[in-house]
């Protein structure tokens, strides 16, 4: 039921991992391998999908693991480091999209959200609180007249 | 007034419709960003002499496919015929590229199922792999004259997008 | 022959199922009685029937019958007969069949345990479970059968995938279904009181042990299905925001709010057409996210294989039973009245804003998760939402809501007093904030996110403590009131753990030769052997890790990587040293090399427990709300026949 297709292709890169030739450097430097964590995090793994970089296991991931690590040490950016996957890969690597006019309603949507909940809900109470003040059944009648429905239906 | 308790319907009937053209598409097809970009540059050795080395300037001018593969790789076993027979019918020119392979298996694997390729370029520690974007063994990049990436094929390649895809693209690049 | 008999059963529960879904719904609009009472004994039988169908498909695959192809492409006779069973619901199809006998199932519990309901209620409830009934059968009947056979029949079977040959297996998927599905009982509650025109506080008190009870499942489902892709995945994420999990996810958020609202619905008679509205979100969510599972138009790890016309089929199912569900809502809600007045600062108030935050939050993790689809649909690209978004989207909105949270409980009902709910949340808040400075201070580093969620979990237990004490001066509190407090520690405990294990995990990627040390979080390990170990289907490497601290060995860790003969897929076991204030995990990578050097991930997990333990707390909490006397209270029956049918 799970995972399927994620195993297959894993699978597939996998295959060659028996064989393995090249140790992947593991960093030595604490604050390297921080970075590269942090911004592996930002990518997704295309052999497993939707693993990111940092979680995944596949042989790709690895490598690209080991490419950020060379280019933290080249002492490139993060931004860098993210355009050079971005180039190769397209925005899809991108866990976080960019902000451009085709994420508008993606980043503006929850706030957008948000704001309505918060308008509607005050209309609503607004709108409660002048009905309220129309005569209507005191709470005396309102418990009289519950009383009786409940009686009526179990 | 009363409107407003279409709301939910209305914005459930507009999901729908989105859901439905979803089921149309494919979410696994992504499209290369290096389409209509130059092919990354490398010099890599050739599988079947290392004294000696190929870069894709070597074949300026002319239209060519780059076919990345490897012997481990389940589904290139399941593209070969179709590359080798295409290869034999055609002189268009394929280029392999041997994608973190071991030298001798790679070998073992052409002698065994056949090579379709002009020759095989090496890369080891799949690093141009990384350049190109090569994220599903086998792929297959049509390169035109001028050394720019025209179209990407990611997985195996069939019959049908050889026929549809693949040889009409470079029909036209050709002219 | 089983097989047939199973297909057989299916065909039957389905007839049955149009029997249950039109016959009571006549009959309660023309008062005809005996149709009426036709519900009960429709959804019992429909229950023993797929039930019937459900154990052929187990003997098949108990018996490893191979002709019948679903068993074929799921089993093998390798597999150890625990996850033979568990196989049956390992695929598309079966999972299926797992998710319609849980509907069954449901339906057949509240055929059982309505009796004091009024029979045309009853009649209405069952007859809109077996509508929805008739068309998961039919989707099952018609594109999904599992009984279908294989010509010739396999040797062998291809096997289940590994990820699944684990006790995860076993308990994720039927609990998580059980709550999913279970949303359709409070859905079929709301879809009868709207074709009744009765939408009243009596509604929203029969629906509301039902809402819980799904409630409770879905949480424990989550929560199991989190844990288990913690220990099996080997990367020790605990959560990833896959636009599956969401889709278990987005449910729960809106049972969560049913859940309060119907608590305002029940007790005040307002927002009646709200809670109905969450009611049929609520189930709708259910529906839409076994679309998104099923139909493969969005990527995930999760993802069936995909055929077109389920998409299609299911696409189909969720616009007829969604969009009638609205349409009915369209044209009842309008009629309902407003119920009690309450004032700007009472309960009443506090549970909206609750719910406008848990919708607000349920409409971006949809918003999100669907988004790749909408930008692909309009020809605009491809991307990918992932976690970065979610959090950032989704810890805003989740903030004011645990900060009402303290307060909510401590408002009284119509009017409450601000002046008397600060004083009495006073020491509730100074204590929040001295554990908002102090323990991540305690833990190493103070961050702003670490900072205010150990103020939200302080903040919300200490106003429940509070709470409790205060009622325990005044008499023996009602189950009601403790599952809710429970539940909120849940919450809060689930906060705490959430924080604490991001803001101070630690993890290193190493390569390691045996006798190689290395140093996490303040423990030591050091790989002695990397030896091979046969297993009951596959062949594992399994490493010997010496856990240490202070130079003080504490135990010897296995984690294994294993490969099964039958796909030769790589499998991660982590081992994991469970505890009660941290995790330690670690998992083997790749061989490197040919000197016996593995790569290892270490990780050092504090309270990562308590992620699950919270989890565990809220499903306990509600548990215990559902018990609550009053829901098991006879109100005068006998009344409610001729009444219920003269309406």
């Amino acid at each position: 039921m799970k995972l399927r297709s994620i195993l297959l292709c894993c699978a597939l890169m996998f295959a060659g991992a028996a064989t393995a030739k090249e140790a992947a450097p593991m960093a030595t430097d604490v604050a390297v391998e921080k970075r590269m964590v942090a911004i592996s995090e930002e990518l997704r793994c295309l052999v497993c999908q939707n693993e990111s970089l940092a979680g995944s296991h596949a042989e790709l991931a690895l490598d690209l693991r080991r490419e950020i690590r060379t280019m933290i040490g080249e002492g490139k950016s993060d931004q860098e480091i993210l355009d050079f996957m971005v180039a190769r890969y397209g925005d899809f690597v991108r866990f976080r999209p960019p902000v451009k006019p085709t994420t508008w309603l993606l980043w503006g949507g929850p706030f957008l959200l948000l704001a309505g909940g918060i308008v509607a809900l005050i209309v609503f109470l607004r709108r409660r609180v002048r009905e309220e003040a129309a005569p209507r059944l005191s709470d005396e009648e309102h418990r009289r007249a519950a009383a009786l429905l409940d009686q009526s239906k179990p | 007034m009363k409107q407003r308790f279409l709301i939910p319907l209305a914005v459930f009937f507009v999901l729908v419709i989105f859901l439905a053209i979803g089921l149309t598409l494919n979410p696994r097809d992504l499209p290369s960003p290096l389409k209509d970009k130059p092919a990354p540059a490398f010099t890599l050795p050739q599988l079947a002499a290392a004294d000696k080395t190929f870069s894709p300037t070597d074949l300026k001018g002319k239209v060519w496919l780059l076919n990345v593969w490897a012997s481990w790789c389940v589904s290139c076993r399941q593209e070969h015929p179709l590359l080798v027979s295409f290869s034999k019918q055609n002189d268009l020119p394929i280029i392999g590229l041997n994608y973190k392979d071991q030298g001798a298996d790679a070998k073992n694997w052409l002698a065994r199922f056949g090579d379709p390729y002009l020759l095989s370029a090496v890369d080891a520690d799949g690093r141009v792999g990384i350049n190109y974007g090569v994220y599903g063994v086998p792929e297959t990049y049509v390169i035109d004259k001028a050394g720019t990436i025209r179209m990407k094929h990611t997985g195996p390649i069939t019959p049908e997008s050889l026929k549809t895809q693949i040889l009409p693209l470079v029909a036209e690049l050709s002219k | 022959m089983i097989p047939e008999l199973g297909h057989f059963a299916l065909i039957l529960a389905f007839v049955v199922s149009i029997a249950q879904g039109v016959l009571p719904l006549v009959g309660a609009r023309q008062g005809q009685a005996q149709w009426i009472a036709l519900a009960r004994p429709a959804a019992q039988t429909q229950f023993l029937l797929v039930a019937v169908a459900f154990g052929c498909l187990a003997q098949s695959f108990l018996g490893n019958d191979f002709s019948v192809s679903y068993v074929a492409q799921h089993s093998n006779t390798q597999l150890p007969s625990l996850y033979r069973f568990s196989a049956v619901w390992g695929g598309h199809e079966g999972s299926l069949l797992l998710w319609v006998l849980m509907l069954a199932g449901w339906g057949a519990a509240v055929s059982l345990a309505s009796r004091r309901l009024p029979e045309v209620m009853v009649a209405r409830v069952l007859a809109v479970l077996g509508l929805v009934g008739i068309g998961l059968l039919a989707f099952v009947l018609f594109t999904s059968n599992p009984f279908d056979r294989l010509l010739p029949a396999a040797a062998e079977g291809r096997d289940l995938n590994p990820l699944l040959q684990d006790p995860g297996l076993v308990f994720h998927p039927p609990m998580l279904y059980m709550g999913y599905v279970g949303f359709s009982v409070a859905f079929a509650f709301a879809i009868a009181a709207l074709i009744s025109g009765r939408l009243d506080a009596a509604w929203a008190r029969w629906s509301r042990p039902w809402t819980t009870a799904a409630w409770v499942f879905l949480t424990l489902g989550i929560a199991l299905g989190s844990w288990w892709a913690y220990y099996e995945l080997g990367w020790g994420g605990w959560w990833f925001w896959d636009p599956v999990e969401n889709a278990s996810f987005l449910p729960w958020l809106v049972g969560t709010a049913l859940i309060h609202s119907l608590a305002v619905t029940e007790k005040r008679g307002a927002f009646k057409n709200w809670t109905v509205l969450l009611a049929i979100a609520a189930f709708s969510l259910s529906l839409l996210g076994t679309f998104l599972v099923r139909s493969g138009v969005l990527t995930s790890v999760h993802a069936f294989a995909s055929d077109p016309r389920r998409g299609v089929f299911i696409l189909v199912l969720l616009a007829v039973v969604v969009g009638t569900s609205l349409t009915l809502f369209a044209w009842r809600a309008p009629k309902v009245g407003a119920g009690g007045n309450f004032g700007l600062v009472s309960r009443e108030t506090l549970l909206l804003m609750n719910n406008v935050l848990l919708v607000v939050a349920t409409g971006s993790v949809l918003l999100g998760t669907i988004y790749p689809l909408l930008i692909d649909a309009l020809g605009m690209g491809k991307l990918s939402v992932g976690p970065p978004y979610f959090n950032a989207v989704f810890v805003p909105v989740m903030v004011p809501l645990l900060l009402l949270m303290a307060i909510g409980p401590m408002a009284r009902w119509k009017h409450a007093d601000p002046k008397a709910i600060a004083r009495r949340l006073r020491v509730s808040l100074a204590l929040a904030v001295i554990a908002g400075i102090g323990l991540p201070l305690l833990m190493g580093a103070w961050t702003p996110l670490t900072a205010i969620s150990s103020l939200l979990a302080v903040w919300i237990v200490a106003s429940g403590v509070f709470q409790i004490i205060e009622r325990m001066k005044t008499g023996k509190p009602s189950a009601a009131f403790w599952g809710m407090h429970i539940a909120h520690f849940g919450i809060a405990v689930f906060v705490f753990g959430v924080a604490m294990v991001g803001g101070y995990q630690e993890e290193k990627d190493v390569r390691m030769e045996p006798g190689d040390t290395v140093q996490v979080g303040g423990y030591g390990f050091r790989l002695l052997t990397v030896k091979d170990a046969p297993g009951p289907n596959y062949r594992a490497a399994v490493g010997s890790v010496e856990l240490s601290k202070n130079g003080r060995v504490l135990k010897t860790m296995y984690p294994e990587k294993r490969s099964y003969f039958s796909s030769q897929m790589p499998m991660t076991e982590a081992a994991i040293d469970a505890g009660f204030t941290r995790d330690v995990y670690v998992s083997l990578g790749e061989p490197l090399g040919n000197k016996g050097a593995w790569s290892v991930r270490v990780y050092y997990k504090p309270f990562v427990d308590w992620i699950w333990g919270g989890c565990l707390l809220m499903a306990l909490g509600g548990l215990i709300a559902m018990l609550d006397r009053r829901y098991r209270l006879r109100v005068k029956v006998g009344a409610g026949v001729t009444a219920g049918v003269a309406a």
